[in-house]
């Protein structure tokens, strides 16, 4: 039914195309003494465009409202628990967007004097240090703009550093558990894959790594925490093996979390690594981003760095482009720089004792909800998790209950459900990261609605099928998404 | 730690109950000989109030456009960005989320991404659009490794007047393995020089980069570049770094682009030193199912109500792993979202009106610069809000002048263009008044001296 007031938030919100009239719009733009119009001698007019069929006409309160209804369908982390695996759904602190937004920072351009951005310039210095001493690495560079770049970034390096020393390496090990962006970056490089199977306690084991590791090998990507949480506890044993044979350990750093101030991922043999600020150090998933990815490397690595290096002389900062051997570019200017401007508030705020208080508290309560909820779901792994574990649907299966349906019931209990069908290695996943942001009464709330819909598979698996009822829209209907894809709003068609 | 709700007293609570005596006694998975035994060397924590004195004294030490007057683009521009894009994007429920990979609970995210991808279609006559990638440098290089899997020639032509940042993304992407990039030089009007460029279109490529309005603020002449590309049978990219342009300039879509690619910061975004920016990918339709990153489509709900999803995602690295189009898993969803509200905001007439202000602006400074004694307008080529002008005197003595007058005027671009001898790029945007531009010229006519 159509309402015509103000409305509960179940009901729609038309497209922006479809709301105001002729003639409106939102903004304020200055009134010129001079003619703005455009004179064929400037520009020739067979280059001009008409006006723009369809595009908006409403006016401030119209654009307020339409994207305020948006906001309301959305489930973010100050709506609610987010466990989602892998993600590190950490609440984001309001005070670094706050001081992300201060004018000396948002209202400067990244072409103005280096003597005109001492401070920005004294933060980027400052978080690759920070970044570097975390990690236990020697050097770091902020620019890469998200994990998966960060990857990418790491590995023109190791491609770059092979070629510049005239080896040839082809390969790059991957565990099973690895996320679907480490082969796809290595891709990228050029390099070919071969798949690493970890052992029967859910970890690598030495010998696999050394049975599959010989001179065309380049590099070993692992995650550790991996994917199921585990913490790959041979993984000193692994880098001596690869680099006896020449070759480099990469370490995923997606799960960091975990791991701050407990170890340094340096001291594990690992020769480069790359961060996600938006998981471990608070900056927001913005709905998909912008994030941030850096890396930080062993000094073997410092020529090979995208350009440009923040160098310190004196108390002067300056940009360093003069590098022969470095990769090139990967991003334009210096990365995601408001995003570092969150992490580095973070760090701040923290300090070491904070940071590593997080990453302890993280992991008690992963352990918590692992031990909670043991009796009533399958755990492919039973050893002690990290900040994460790793679930699966194989007790609700033959009820004919679905990973899927128990994520999509979770929704109608308040939570957003966790990563699922992720990682590939076990069947049906659930994968749990409170974080540590989380109270022990929230956690309990959610290992409530855990336990009855594992009840509630056995007594009523029917209407689980039907699960969400309680959000805007029920589940949809992806294959017709992907066979006609509707992929922008058009006149004609509505 | 005000961020971390559970006490000493919970933890040792939920350990208990789990069967541990301590948290030591957890961490026995983690060899000892690797267990940190001191703390981490960071500077103390600060309290939210230090913080913000301390960040706040940093930020004073940048420039900013309040405090000086920038004549400065290339690439990053100083629009106005009306406060109802900063409050709508600060909504927490669109920057606290992940990606919406939950539809039923993402509709918000979603539907914005639908309207996103339809404005970003319309600005620029193109069919479809992603939902954002990194920023315009990445977004170039994204396109030709599409070009170079389509087409499966290993070679790329790229202007020299496409931004310098991104032909170095490109080369850092593309310029790797068998591939080779042939770059053209611009001709003495500022345009990409045709014959240089045919030359080496004709002999076999996936595809050639084309920026327009270009480096040095030039309309490119899209139709003539984009003919020879098609008949060489080669995918024809028309990037961009200034998206407003387009309010006033017939878009690529308009000249048969195949991909249209660039930069979005123009479009609410702010400066920020540098970024987090807005990467714009758009294509024909045909090529849809070979773009990277991620797309929303409009399908159905169970109930039949309509709905938003992720979808196409069999290109995708999460799918396909090695063999997926691209490794890119996040776009960019908050500015591309902030990008949404702005150019809702603008809406038809304020969107033409903004690029309407941006080239007067830029012409009456133009005009006003060309009588300065001194002072050459280099390309006689139409441009839209920036353009190169060649001083007589040395353009780095002239702008640190210029600096102590708190006027930031320009890029020098000696540094990316060695031919470019005392040339600088100056821009002009709808945030530069009539006064400012008479304040630069006065300035100038001294400076120059």
């Amino acid at each position: 039914m159509k309402s015509l007031g103000t409305t509960t938030l179940a009901h729609d919100e038309p497209l922006i195309f479809e709301h105001g009239s002729a003639g409106r719009t939102a903004v304020s733009l200055p009134e010129d003494a001079t003619d703005t119009s455009i004179s064929e001698s400037s520009i020739p007019f067979s280059l001009l465009r008409g006006e723009i069929d369809g595009f908006p006409e409403v006016s401030e309160v119209e654009l307020v409202r339409h994207f305020t209804r948006l906001s309301q369908w959305n489930y973010g982390v100050d709506t609610g628990f987010y466990p989602l695996g892998s993600c590190t759904m950490k609440y984001n602190p309001k005070i670094n967007e706050d001081v992300a937004a201060l004018r000396g920072f948002t209202l400067s351009h990244p072409f103005q004097p280096e003597s005109l951005s001492q401070g920005s310039m004294r933060v980027l210095w400052e978080l690759e240090r920070f970044l570097s001493e975390i990690t236990g690495m020697d050097h770091a560079t902020l620019q890469p703009a998200a994990g998966a770049h960060g990857e990418l970034t790491a590995m023109m390096i190791i491609k770059a550093y092979c070629e510049q020393k005239r080896i040839r390496r082809n390969k790059v090990l991957i565990p099973d558990t690895a996320h679907g962006t480490n082969p796809a970056s290595v891709a990228m490089c050029g390099f070919e894959t071969v798949p690493l199977k970890s052992g029967n306690q859910g970890i690598l084991e030495p010998d696999t790594v050394a049975s599959l590791m010989d001179e065309d090998v380049a590099a070993i990507m692992i995650t550790n925490p991996n994917t199921l949480g585990l913490f790959e506890s041979h993984i000193t044993e692994i880098s001596e093996i690869v680099h006896k044979k020449g070759g480099f350990v990469y370490c995923d750093g997606a799960n960091l979390n975990a791991l701050m101030g407990i170890v340094k991922v340096g001291s594990l043999g690992v020769d480069i690594v790359h961060m996600n600020l938006h998981k471990t150090f608070s900056t927001p998933h913005g709905g998909g981003g912008p994030g941030a990815g850096p890396i930080a490397v062993k000094s073997v690595f410092e020529p090979y760095l995208p350009v440009p290096c923040v160098i310190k002389d004196g108390e002067t900062f300056r940009f360093d482009y003069d590098r022969p051997r470095a990769i090139g570019k990967v991003r334009s200017f210096y990365g995601n720089f408001l995003v570092c401007i969150k992490a580095y508030s973070y760090i701040l705020s923290m300090g070491a004792k904070g940071l590593r208080q997080a990453s302890t508290t993280a992991v008690v309560n992963g352990n918590y909800i692992r031990s909670k909820l043991k009796p009533y779901y399958h755990l492919p792994y039973e050893k002690t998790c990290m900040h994460e574990c790793v679930f699966t649907d194989k007790e609700q299966k033959p009820l004919g209950i679905t990973t899927l349906d128990i994520a999509k019931s979770l929704i109608d209990y308040g939570f957003h459900p966790p990563t699922i069908y992720f990682p590939l290695v076990v069947d049906g996943a659930l994968m749990i990261e409170p974080t540590e942001t989380e109270s022990r009464e929230t956690i309990d709330r959610f290992i409530d609605a855990m336990i009855r819909i594992a009840v509630a598979a056995k007594e009523h698996p029917d209407a689980m099928k039907k699960a969400p009822e309680k959000s805007k829209i029920t589940r949809v209907d992806e294959v017709k998404a992907a066979r006609n894809p509707v992929l922008r709003w058009d006149r004609s068609r509505g | 730690m005000r961020y971390i709700p559970n006490t000493d007293a919970d933890i040792q609570e939920m350990l208990s109950e789990m069967g541990f005596k301590n948290v030591e006694e957890l961490f026995e998975i983690i060899p000892g000989d690797v267990l940190l035994r001191e703390d981490l060397k960071l500077p103390n924590a600060l309290s939210e109030y230090e913080l913000l004195h301390h960040m706040m004294r940093l930020s004073e030490q940048n420039a900013n456009a309040v405090d000086y007057r920038f004549f400065l683009g290339g690439g990053v521009y100083h629009h106005f960005i009306p406060s109802v894009v900063r409050h709508l994007a600060s909504r927490s429920e669109f920057y606290t989320s992940y990606t919406p990979y939950q539809p039923e609970i993402s509709q918000g995210t979603l539907q914005a991404m639908f309207e996103y991808q339809t404005l970003v279609c319309m600005l620029l006559e193109m069919e479809v659009s992603n939902a954002s990638l990194y920023d315009g440098a990445t977004s170039v290089a994204e396109s030709a490794l599409m070009a170079l899997r389509l087409k499966k020639k290993p070679k790329i032509v790229v202007s020299k007047s496409v931004h310098p940042d991104y032909r170095n993304v490109l080369e850092t992407y593309c310029g790797r393995n068998e591939n080779e990039i042939i770059e053209i030089p611009h001709d003495a009007h500022g345009m990409t020089d045709v014959k240089k460029f045919e030359e080496a279109v004709a002999g076999g490529v996936s595809c050639a980069v084309l920026q327009s309005p270009n480096f040095f603020g030039v309309v490119e002449d899209l139709e003539k570049y984009g003919n020879v590309v098609h008949e060489n049978d080669a995918l024809f990219i028309a990037a961009f770094s200034e998206p407003l342009a387009f309010g006033v300039l017939k878009p690529p879509g308009n000249f048969d682009a195949d991909i249209c690619c660039g930069e979005g910061q123009s479009l609410g975004v702010p400066m920020g030193f540098g970024g987090p920016y807005l990467g714009i990918l758009t294509a024909k339709k045909q090529y849809v199912r070979n773009m990277p990153g991620r797309i929303v489509g409009r399908t159905e709900d169970n109930n039949g109500k309509q709905a938003y999803v992720l979808t196409l995602s069999a290109r995708e690295q999460h799918i396909r792993r090695e063999k997926a189009k691209s490794n890119v898993c996040t776009n960019q969803g908050l500015c591309a979202l902030m990008a949404t509200v702005y150019l809702s905001g603008l809406g038809k007439t304020g969107l033409r009106r903004v690029s309407e202000i941006c080239h007067s602006r830029s012409e009456y400074a133009k005009e006003r610069l060309s009588r300065l004694e001194g002072v050459e307008i280099r390309f006689s080529s139409p441009t839209f809000n920036e353009f190169v002008v060649q001083l007589e005197a040395d353009s780095e003595k002239v702008t640190e002048k210029l600096l102590e007058e708190k006027i930031v005027a320009g890029i020098q671009l000696e540094k990316f263009y060695p031919e470019l001898e005392n040339c600088i790029l100056l821009t002009f945007t709808e945030t530069n008044s009539a006064e400012d531009v008479d304040t630069l010229c006065e300035a100038l006519k001294h400076a120059v001296k």
